[in-house]
C-alpha cells in the first residue's frame, strides 16, 4: 500500500473513531442546527424564486403589460392585433359591495375584459375539486375570493350590489394568476367583467383606478410591439416585462430572504459559540496524543493539518445532515408563508445545498481554528511533563476569525455591505453588553452563596468559577429568549398600546371618491343623520415629475417608500389656511393670493431631501403644476384625520379635477346609516379603519410566525452552547460528584446542586432577556412611535419562568449521568 | 501495644476481581482486617499491591466481589449507594493524596461541606455550622485563609484544608490515602504531625471521641507512627 493510500485509510479510520468523541459530537450538533436554519430559509426562498420565474408570464397576466392610472388608448389594441398578438385589459379599484341584508364590505374590485387571462389559468372552487378556466366572469356576474365569502359569511349563489349594479355572485376564486401578492393587496377580491365597470358608476374623475393593458403572442411579435410601445408611452404609463412581474412580491421575497437569512445567521452565531467551546475542549483532550506524535517526529503542520481535516470532515457530514433537516423544515415555512405565490411552489434547486455546505464548513473552520491551532503548538516535552499545558488560545485571533467569519456570512446573506456592517456592529455591541451584564449578574450572585445551603452554594459556586463559560451561555440563552419575547409579547403589546393611544372618538371611517358637485350633498346627508357635518377635503391626483427642474423617477431613489411614491400618484390638496390639526415647523404659510407655493409634510421633506425654496412639479391631469416649497408641516398621522403630504394654495389648484375625502367617527349604531349613504352615492367608497387594522394585523402575524419559526433554531443553537459547556465540564463534574458522594452526599443533594446551577443560569438569562425586551419595547413605543408603553409583567413571567424551567431542565438532563458516578473515582486522583 | 478497643471496621474474606482486557484479574484475596475505635492502622505496600482498592472497599466506596465489610457496625453490602453515602456522612473522613478540594469553593466552604451534607445538622443554623468550620480551619492554622480558593493555596495548605474538612464533623473513622504523596518532604512531615495530632494520639484526653485512622502508604517511616502496620503484597495481607 502506498504511503498516500495508507495515510488516507488511517485518516478515515481515525475520523470515524473521532465521531464518538463527545466534543466533536457537540460540534456536529451545533453545525446541524446552524445549517438546518440556513437551509430552511435557503430552500424556501429558492423555491419561491423558481416559482416566480416559472410563473412570471402568469404573474404578469401576459407576455407584456402596461400599467397606468388613466385608461389606455384604444388604438393600442389595433396595433397589437396587427402584430398577431392577443390582447386584453383590466382595471382595479377599491370599492364597497352590499349584500341583500345590507351588510357592506370594502373590496378590491378588478374588472377583466374578455380574453383574460392571456397566460395562466383561473382556479375556481368546485364541489369536490377546483376547476381551471381561462376566462373571467361574464357581464352581470361576479366572482369573489375566499376572503370575500368569509367576510360576508356566505357562499357562491347569492347576489351583491356594486355601485348601481346588482351582480350574481356565482363562483369562488382559488387562484387568480396575475393578482400579485395577497400580502399587499389585502382587501378581498371581487372580479367583474370590464363592461360592467362603466354602468356601475364607480368611476369618476380622480377615482383611484389602476388600468392594465396585457398582450401575449410569439416572442418576436412581443418584441416588435414593445419597441413600438416605447415611443407611445406617456408619463404615468409604465411598461412591465417578465422581470417586472409582481414587483411587490419580488420586493417582499427579497426582504424575506434578507430578514429570515439574517435571523438564521443568529443561529449560526450561537452555533459558532458552541463550536468554539467544543473545539477548545477537544484541543485539551487531544493534547497528549498530539504531544506523542510530535515527540515521535511529526511536524507542527502535520499535526495541525490532521486535526483540522478531521474537524472539517465531521463538519461536512454534519452539514449534510443539517441540509436534510433544513429541507424538511422548509415545508413548514412554506406552509406559513406559502400563499405568497398563487400556485404551488416548485422543487428547490442545488444552490441552497451548496450554500448550506459552504456555511457549515466556513462556520466550523472560523470558530474551531483558533483552538485547533493550539494542538499544533503543543510541546513534545509534554510526554515527560504532563503539567505542560497547551499554549493559551489567542483572544485576538479568535475574535478576528469569529468577526471575519460572521461578517462574511452576513455579507453573503444580505448582499449589502452597509447592512452587513451595521448588523455586525450591532451584534458585536449587543454581545459585549449582554456578556458584561451576564458577568455582572454572576458576580452579584456571590453573596447569595452563604444563604442557600449546600445545593445553592454548590450551584452558584459552579456558575461563578466558570464565569466566562457561564457568561457565554447566558448570552446565548438571552439572545434566544429575547428574540422570542420580542416577537411573542412585546410586538403584541406595542400594537395594543398603539391602538389604545388612538383617542376614543378618533375618526374610524374614511369616505373617499366623493365626486365633485356631490360634496355638499354628501355632507348634508351625513348631517341629516344626526352626525356633525363633516369637512370635505379636496383631493387632486398628481405625479411628482420634477424637483428643481430636474426630472425624477423611482430609479433615482434607494428608499422603498420614496420609490413607491414616485411610481404612483400623490394625493394633493388645496387650502388657504393651515389645517387646524397640522403644525407649521418651518417657513411661513402661503402668502394671500399665492399661485406657486407648496406646503410639504416634514417626513416627505426628509425622504426626498427637500429644503425650503425647492421647486416641485406635479403632472396633474396631463399638465405640469409647479410651485416652491414655502413651508413645512408636522402631521400626526395617528390622529386618523385627513392629512396630505402636499398642499397647494387654492389659486394654484382650483382648476384641477378632484374628488373629495372626509373622515369621521361613526358610532356603531350608525353603521346602517352609512350603508344608506353609500347606496345614495355609489361612487363613494368607505374604508373601515378597524377592519383594515384587523387585516394588517393578520399579515403581521403571518410574517411573525415565520420569523419566530426561524428564531426557534436560534434557541436550539443556544441549547447547543449549553450542551458544549456541559461536555466541556463533564470530567470536572464527574470528579466533583464522586468527591461529594465520598463525603456522604446523597443523589438528591447533588441533583439539587445541578438544578440550582442551571436553574439560576436560566433565571438570569430569562431576566436579562425580559429586561432588554422591556427596554426595547419602551424605547420603541416612546421614542420611535411616540405613545405610552405599559410595562407588561408577562414578559418577565415568560422570560424568567420559561428560562428557569427550560434551561434548568435541559442542564439537568445533560448532566444527570454524573449522579451515577461511583465515589471510588476520587482515589484515582486527577485525570 | 494497647488492647484493641471495640471495632469500628471489620473485613472478612474480602476479595476483589475485575475483568481486564486479558481476562479476569484478582486484585485482592482473602483479606481479614479489624480496626478498633481510636486505633491507627497503616496499610503498607508497594505501588500496585492493591492498597488503594482495599481502602475503597473498607470505606464503602466500592463493593467487594466476595466477603463482607462492616463499617461502624453496618454491613455495607446490605446498603445501596445512597445508604452507604448516608453511613459515611458525618462519621467517616477522608484525606487524599491529591487533596480533592472543590475548586469552585473557598477553603471555608470546602470545610463546611461535610457539615452541610450531614442531615444530623439540618436543624442547626448556618452561622453555627460556619463557626464550626472556621474552628476546624483554625485548628489546622488556616483561619486567615478561609476566603481563599484552592488555586490560591500552596499544596501543603490545600492538604491542611483537606484535613480540616476530614475532621470537622468529628468522624469515627478517618481514611488517608498517601496523604503526603504530592508534597515535598518537609511539608509532608508537617502534614503528618497535624494528621496524627488531630486524629490520633494527641487527643488522648478525649479518648471517647478519638477517630480511628486507616492510613494507606508505601512509606515505612510513616507507617511506623501507627499503632499497627498491615503489609499488603499482591492483594494479600502479609
Amino acid at each position: 500500500m502506498s504511503r498516500w493510500r495508507r495515510d488516507r485509510v488511517h485518516f478515515l479510520r481515525d475520523t470515524l473513531r473521532e465521531w464518538r468523541s463527545p466534543e466533536l459530537r457537540v460540534l456536529a450538533t451545533a453545525l446541524v442546527i446552524a445549517v438546518a436554519a440556513i437551509a430552511a430559509v435557503g430552500f424556501f426562498t429558492d423555491r419561491v424564486d423558481r416559482g416566480m420565474v416559472q410563473q412570471a408570464s402568469a404573474l404578469l397576466g401576459g407576455d407584456l403589460a402596461v400599467v397606468s392610472d388613466a385608461p389606455l388608448p384604444e388604438h393600442w389594441i389595433d396595433a397589437a392585433q396587427d402584430r398577431d398578438l392577443t390582447v386584453t385589459r383590466s382595471a382595479a379599484l377599491p370599492s364597497v359591495v352590499f349584500t341583500p341584508e345590507d351588510d357592506s364590505l370594502l373590496v378590491s374590485v378588478r374588472a377583466v375584459d374578455t380574453g383574460w387571462p392571456l397566460r395562466g389559468q383561473v382556479e375556481l372552487a368546485g364541489e369536490t375539486e377546483s376547476e381551471r378556466v381561462r376566462q373571467g366572469p361574464l357581464p352581470g356576474r361576479a366572482w369573489g375570493d375566499g376572503a370575500l365569502f368569509e367576510a360576508l359569511s356566505t357562499g357562491p349563489g347569492g347576489s351583491i350590489d356594486l355601485g348601481r349594479l346588482t351582480l350574481a355572485l356565482d363562483a369562488q376564486i382559488q387562484v387568480e394568476p396575475d393578482r400579485g401578492s395577497s400580502l399587499f393587496d389585502i382587501a378581498p377580491r371581487l372580479l367583474i367583467h370590464f363592461d360592467d365597470l362603466e354602468p356601475s358608476g364607480l368611476i369618476g374623475p380622480g377615482s383611484r383606478v389602476r388600468y392594465r393593458f396585457l398582450a401575449a403572442g410569439p416572442p418576436e411579435a412581443v418584441e416588435d410591439f414593445r419597441s413600438w410601445l416605447t415611443t407611445e408611452l406617456q408619463p404615468g404609463q409604465r411598461l412591465l416585462d417578465l422581470d417586472d412581474a409582481n414587483p411587490e412580491l419580488r420586493e417582499a421575497i427579497s426582504r424575506a430572504r434578507r430578514f429570515l437569512g439574517l435571523a438564521s445567521l443568529m443561529a449560526v452565531l450561537l452555533a459558532g459559540a458552541a463550536i468554539a467551546v467544543a473545539a477548545h475542549h477537544y484541543a485539551n483532550q487531544r493534547a497528549d496524543s498530539a504531544a506523542i506524535m510530535r515527540a515521535l517526529g511529526a511536524s507542527r503542520n502535520r499535526v495541525l493539518r490532521m486535526y483540522f481535516l478531521r474537524v472539517l470532515t465531521i463538519a461536512a457530514i454534519a452539514s449534510t445532515l443539517g441540509l436534510a433537516l433544513g429541507f424538511g423544515a422548509q415545508f413548514l415555512l412554506s406552509a406559513i408563508l406559502g400563499d405568497w405565490l398563487a400556485t404551488g411552489l416548485p422543487a428547490p434547486g442545488w444552490r441552497p445545498v451548496l450554500s448550506g455546505l459552504a456555511v457549515g464548513l466556513v462556520t466550523a473552520a472560523g470558530f474551531a481554528l483558533p483552538a485547533l491551532l493550539r494542538i499544533g503548538r503543543v510541546s513534545p516535552l509534554r510526554v515527560l511533563r504532563r503539567d505542560l499545558g497547551l499554549p493559551p488560545v489567542s483572544v485576538w485571533l479568535s475574535a478576528a476569525l469569529a468577526v471575519g467569519t460572521f461578517g462574511a456570512l452576513l455579507y453573503w446573506q444580505s448582499a449589502d455591505p452597509a447592512l452587513a456592517a451595521w448588523v455586525l456592529l450591532g451584534t458585536g455591541i449587543a454581545l459585549l453588553v449582554l456578556g458584561a451584564l451576564g458577568w455582572l449578574l454572576i458576580t452579584l450572585l456571590r453573596p447569595l452563596r452563604d444563604r442557600g445551603g449546600m445545593a445553592m452554594r454548590f450551584g452558584l459556586a459552579n456558575l461563578s468559577r466558570r464565569g466566562g463559560l457561564s457568561a457565554i451561555q447566558m448570552v446565548a440563552f438571552s439572545i434566544g429568549i429575547l428574540a422570542l419575547l420580542l416577537l411573542a409579547i412585546v410586538r403584541v403589546d406595542l400594537l395594543e398600546a398603539w391602538e389604545r393611544s388612538i383617542p376614543e372618538n378618533a375618526p374610524n371611517t374614511f369616505f373617499i371618491n366623493i365626486q365633485p358637485g356631490q360634496e355638499e350633498a354628501f355632507a348634508d346627508r351625513v348631517a341629516a343623520s344626526g352626525l356633525p357635518r363633516p369637512d370635505m377635503e379636496p383631493m387632486i391626483r398628481g405625479r411628482l415629475t420634477e424637483i428643481n427642474g430636474q426630472p425624477v423617477s423611482a430609479e433615482d431613489y434607494e428608499d422603498d417608500r420614496a420609490r413607491r411614491l414616485l411610481e404612483r400618484e400623490f394625493n394633493l390638496s388645496q387650502a388657504d389656511t393651515l389645517p387646524s390639526h397640522n403644525q407649521l415647523s418651518d417657513g411661513s404659510w402661503f402668502a394671500p393670493g399665492a399661485t406657486d407655493e407648496w406646503s410639504v409634510e416634514s417626513g416627505l421633506m426628509e425622504r426626498f431631501s427637500l429644503k425650503l425654496g425647492d421647486e416641485l412639479t406635479f403632472r396633474v391631469a396631463g399638465s405640469p403644476v409647479s410651485g416652491r416649497i414655502t413651508n413645512v408641516r408636522e402631521v400626526d398621522w395617528d390622529s386618523f384625520k385627513v392629512n396630505f403630504f402636499v398642499i397647494g394654495p387654492e389659486a394654484l389648484l382650483a382648476q384641477q379635477p378632484r374628488t373629495y375625502i372626509t373622515a369621521m367617527h361613526l358610532p356603531a349604531e350608525k353603521e346602517g346609516e352609512k350603508n344608506r349613504w353609500l347606496r345614495e352615492f355609489p361612487a363613494v367608497t368607505a374604508i373601515d379603519v378597524a377592519a383594515l387594522l384587523a387585516q394588517v394585523r393578520q399579515v403581521i402575524e403571518q410574517a411573525t410566525r415565520a420569523v419566530e419559526y426561524v428564531f426557534l433554531f436560534t434557541l436550539l443553537a443556544g441549547l447547543t452552547v449549553l450542551y458544549a459547556a456541559v461536555q466541556a465540564t463533564r470530567d470536572v463534574r464527574r470528579r466533583e460528584t464522586s468527591l461529594l458522594r465520598t463525603l456522604g452526599a446523597r443523589r438528591q443533594q447533588i441533583r439539587n446542586g445541578l438544578l440550582a446551577e442551571f436553574g439560576t443560569l436560566g433565571l438570569l438569562s430569562g431576566l436579562l432577556a425580559a429586561v432588554i425586551a422591556s427596554v426595547i419595547g419602551a424605547v420603541l413605543a416612546t421614542q420611535v412611535f411616540a405613545f405610552d408603553y405599559a410595562f407588561n409583567p408577562l414578559t418577565f413571567v415568560f422570560g424568567v419562568v420559561g428560562g428557569t424551567l427550560g434551561i434548568g431542565l435541559a442542564g439537568w438532563l445533560g448532566t444527570r449521568r454524573v449522579l451515577d458516578q461511583a465515589p471510588l473515582r476520587v482515589l484515582r486522583g486527577p485525570e | 501495644m494497647d488492647a484493641v478497643p471495640s471495632s469500628v471496621l471489620q473485613a472478612r474474606g474480602l476479595e476483589k476481581n475485575i475483568v481486564g482486557p486479558s481476562g479476569p484479574l484478582e486484585i485482592l484475596r482473602g483479606i481479614d482486617l479489624e480496626v478498633g475505635s481510636g486505633e491507627t492502622v497503616a496499610i503498607l505496600g508497594a505501588s500496585g499491591s492493591g492498597k488503594s482498592t482495599l481502602l475503597g472497599l473498607l470505606a464503602g466506596l466500592d463493593a467487594p466481589s466476595a466477603g463482607e465489610v462492616r463499617l461502624l457496625g453496618k454491613n455495607i453490602a446490605e446498603l445501596d449507594e445512597d445508604g452507604r453515602a448516608a453511613l459515611r456522612s458525618g462519621r467517616v473522613g477522608f484525606v487524599f493524596q491529591s487533596f480533592q478540594l472543590l475548586p469552585a469553593l473557598t477553603a471555608l466552604e470546602n470545610v463546611l461541606l461535610p457539615l452541610e451534607l450531614n442531615p444530623a445538622h439540618d436543624a442547626r443554623s448556618g452561622a453555627e455550622l460556619t463557626a464550626r468550620a472556621r474552628d476546624a480551619l483554625d485548628r489546622v492554622g488556616l483561619a486567615p485563609r478561609a476566603r481563599h480558593y484552592p488555586h490560591q493555596l500552596s499544596g501543603g495548605e490545600q492538604q491542611r484544608v483537606a484535613i480540616a474538612r476530614a475532621i470537622v464533623d468529628e468522624p469515627a473513622v478517618l481514611f488517608a490515602d498517601e496523604p503526603t504523596g504530592n508534597l515535598d518532604a518537609e511539608t509532608g512531615a508537617r502534614i503528618i504531625e497535624l494528621l496524627f495530632g488531630l486524629a490520633g494520639k494527641a487527643t488522648d484526653a478525649r479518648q471517647d471521641r478519638r477517630a480511628a485512622l486507616v492510613l494507606v502508604t508505601h512509606d515505612p517511616a510513616l507507617a511506623e507512627r501507627c499503632d499497627r502496620i498491615v503489609h499488603i503484597h499482591d492483594g494479600v495481607l502479609a
